[in-house]
């Protein structure tokens, strides 16, 4: 009954005044983060860290804020899905498949509600499952060296790219341009610079708050301003909202089903929410009898997905805080978070920081009712803030960007910083080089290469010692696996190619 | 046709042998560890050129570059954002930001007065929140100016 005491510590923490309105911020802007298209999950947080930074939140309170907006980015995703064709987020790409069409069937209002409950049950589930799991990984995570980290690192980067791009080349350069970056600065073990050259802003190193805003939200601007803003939702219209009970009861499988599927893919380091909600769709349309039904407005063809992407996000948090490895771009960008607040997550985390832990789950539990309140009876509120214009919504988010980078660090040079990653952001981007493996890179660099070289220590330099344990070899065979499999499983599982014709139908 | 992913390749390639000059200058200390501030540099930097080839020999069809005139937006765009980080400090928060956000604004949705008022709408609202409702520690105006 540990977890029952430890959840009721948690709940004490969370429970405050104070941490539960937190909460109900975070969710509320982080549904509109996720509904906003060209506002994922990965920038609204990334935008969000900087300025709790900057308010002087305490861990508690910045982890409580920051993981309701990443869980209400997860709801959100699916509205603009549904009523414009335009995925909020990339996770709910799958739920323009049936949710679009439903909505041009004149039920929207059914779908709304179907993938706001779906998304509840897989968030709300995965959570629990987070909470019966980690601590059990996090016994595992303490049988890992400097060798098994090394190799668990290799793993997610494999995978990583693997997964989440169509050219390995390509997500390889990726993480180690990442890695790249993460050496400059002062080396840890000598006191050495490295590729400073002698410029002192770069001693430190480069903050990874600069390189993740500038690489997800300031891109965002070159995007738009080339493409002049067609993707904003003007002139939405959604009629009254009622429950649909007997559909609800007809996709409680499908929404069942969902949530188991997108929490194993959640759990794989590298694979992410998008993979969840795929995997979760694709099982879904494959085991209906009626296969004909998805892609025209088929209620199942919403829940699955949506369940499938919101437990994902919930299993992704598992590596991440056991093992201090995320598994997308999102949880990449809370091991951001956590690092700034000086919390190294690991095993370790879970005996010496347990109210951070189940304060966290804790909350997240209650952020999922909040989310459920907030995106079921309330989803019209979030339907007109869709139809913020993009001159004013883009101006808007790279001026907070600015903001939060100029009250982190007060200084020119990191600003001109972001915006030089904006542009590398933009031409990573056009040349479909996934930018997730860069971050990953920067942030665990310097870590991967402190348990590479104290490996070596221990071994006395050699080599063969980073394959003399089962847990590393079996993570190395995982990881060239995870590398190379994609390159055949491609031609079965086709992404599904991102919808074109949004406004013009 | 000439692919991007070939000049990308090209330059990694190039971006990669300075890197890895630039690595064999680190010093080490006679104190260090058996594998040193250099190695994993040099791991980095070969891998680099591995996928560089790759993309040289093997590269993806070409996405759809914008053509000259969305290319000098984009120019000024970056003008303006780099200009922005220079401004900020010395000149407060509120002038600048005006006139970044509205020309950004008006780079997307090119009307004139809209642009404007988001320009200045944008400042003053994002002065108030995070100045006065979140507290964080924001300049307005040019130093000495009240």
């Amino acid at each position: 009954m540990d977890i029952l005491s430890n959840l009721a510590m948690g709940f004490g923490v969370a429970l405050s005044p104070w941490t539960l309105m937190l909460a109900v911020i975070g969710c509320f802007i982080g549904t509109i983060v996720g509904a906003l298209p060209g506002l994922g999950p990965s920038n609204g947080v990334a935008l969000l860290i900087p300025i709790s930074f900057s308010m002087g939140l305490d861990a508690i309170s910045a982890l409580v804020l920051l993981t309701s907006v990443y869980y209400g980015a997860m709801y959100g995703g699916r509205i603009s899905s549904i009523l414009l064709n335009i995925p909020g987020d990339e996770p709910a790409m799958m739920t323009t498949l049936d949710g679009y069409p439903m909505a041009k069937q004149g039920r929207a209002g059914d779908a709304l509600v179907i993938s706001g409950v779906a998304s509840f049950v897989g968030a709300f589930l995965a959570t629990i499952g987070l909470m019966l799991l980690a601590p059990l990984l996090s016994r595992v995570a303490y049988q890992f060296g400097p060798a098994e980290y090394f190799a668990l690192y290799l793993l997610a980067f494999c995978t990583l790219g693997g997964i989440g791009s169509n050219n390995q080349a390509k997500s390889a350069l990726a993480a180690v341009m990442g890695l790249g970056i993460a050496m400059i600065g002062l080396d840890k073990t000598t006191g050495m610079p490295r590729f400073t050259f002698g410029e002192l802003h770069l001693m430190d190193g480069i903050d990874f708050l600069v390189a993740i805003v500038g690489l997800f939200a300031v891109s965002e601007v070159f995007f738009f301003i080339e493409s002049h803003g067609k993707n904003s939702a003007i002139g939405v219209v959604l009629d009254k909202v009622r429950v649909p009970w007997r559909e609800l009861k007809r996709t409680s499988g499908a929404m069942l089903r969902g949530t188991g599927i997108g929490f194993v893919a959640g759990i794989l380091p590298g694979a992410g929410a998008s993979l969840g909600s795929f995997l979760a769709y694709v099982a879904e349309a494959s085991v209906a009898k009626d296969k004909k039904a998805f892609g025209k407005g088929e209620p199942r063809g919403v829940a699955a997905p949506e369940a499938g992407n919101n437990a994902a996000a919930g299993g992704a948090l598992i590596p991440m805080l056991t093992l201090g490895v995320p598994g997308s771009g999102t949880t990449a960008v809370l091991l951001a978070l956590l690092l700034t607040l000086n919390i190294t997550p690991g095993p370790t985390l879970f005996t010496e920081r347990p109210e951070v832990v189940w304060g966290l789950i804790a909350s997240l539990l209650i952020a999922n009712i909040v989310l459920l309140v907030m995106n079921v009876p309330m989803v019209k509120v979030f339907v007109k803030v869709l139809s913020v214009p993009s001159h004013v919504l883009l101006p808007g988010v790279t001026m907070v960007a600015f903001v939060g980078i100029y009250s982190l660090t007060g200084s020119a040079f990191d600003m001109q910083l972001m915006v030089a990653f904006g542009v590398l952001g933009y031409v990573c981007r056009k040349l479909d080089i996934p930018t997730v493996p860069i971050i990953l890179g920067i942030l665990l660099g310097n870590a991967m290469e402190d348990n590479l070289r104290r490996a070596m220590v221990l071994s006395n330099g050699d080599w063969v010692y980073l394959f003399s344990s089962p847990i590393s070899i079996g993570l190395w065979i995982a990881a060239i696996l995870g590398f190379l499999a994609p390159m055949f499983l491609r031609r079965f599982l086709k992404r599904p190619e991102a919808p074109q014709d949004a406004i013009e139908d | 046709m000439i692919k991007a992913d070939r000049i990308f390749g090209l330059v990694m390639i190039l971006v990669a042998l300075g890197y890895l000059f630039s690595a064999t200058q680190i010093q080490t200390s006679f104190l260090s560890d058996p594998v040193g501030p250099r190695v994993f540099p040099y791991l980095i930097g070969v891998t680099v050129i591995l996928c560089s080839v790759v993309l040289v020999l093997r590269p993806d069809a070409n996405a759809d570059w914008p053509g000259l005139s969305t290319l000098l937006q984009l120019a000024i765009a970056l003008a303006v954002l780099i200009g922005y980080s220079t401004a900020v400090r010395p000149l407060g928060f509120i002038i600048p930001t005006a006139i970044a956000a509205g020309v950004l604004s008006y780079q997307i949705n090119p009307k004139p007065v809209t642009a404007a008022a988001t320009g200045v709408g944008l400042s003053v609202g994002l002065f108030v929140l995070f100045k006065m409702i979140l507290g964080l520690g924001l300049q307005g105006f040019p130093r000495g100016w009240f």
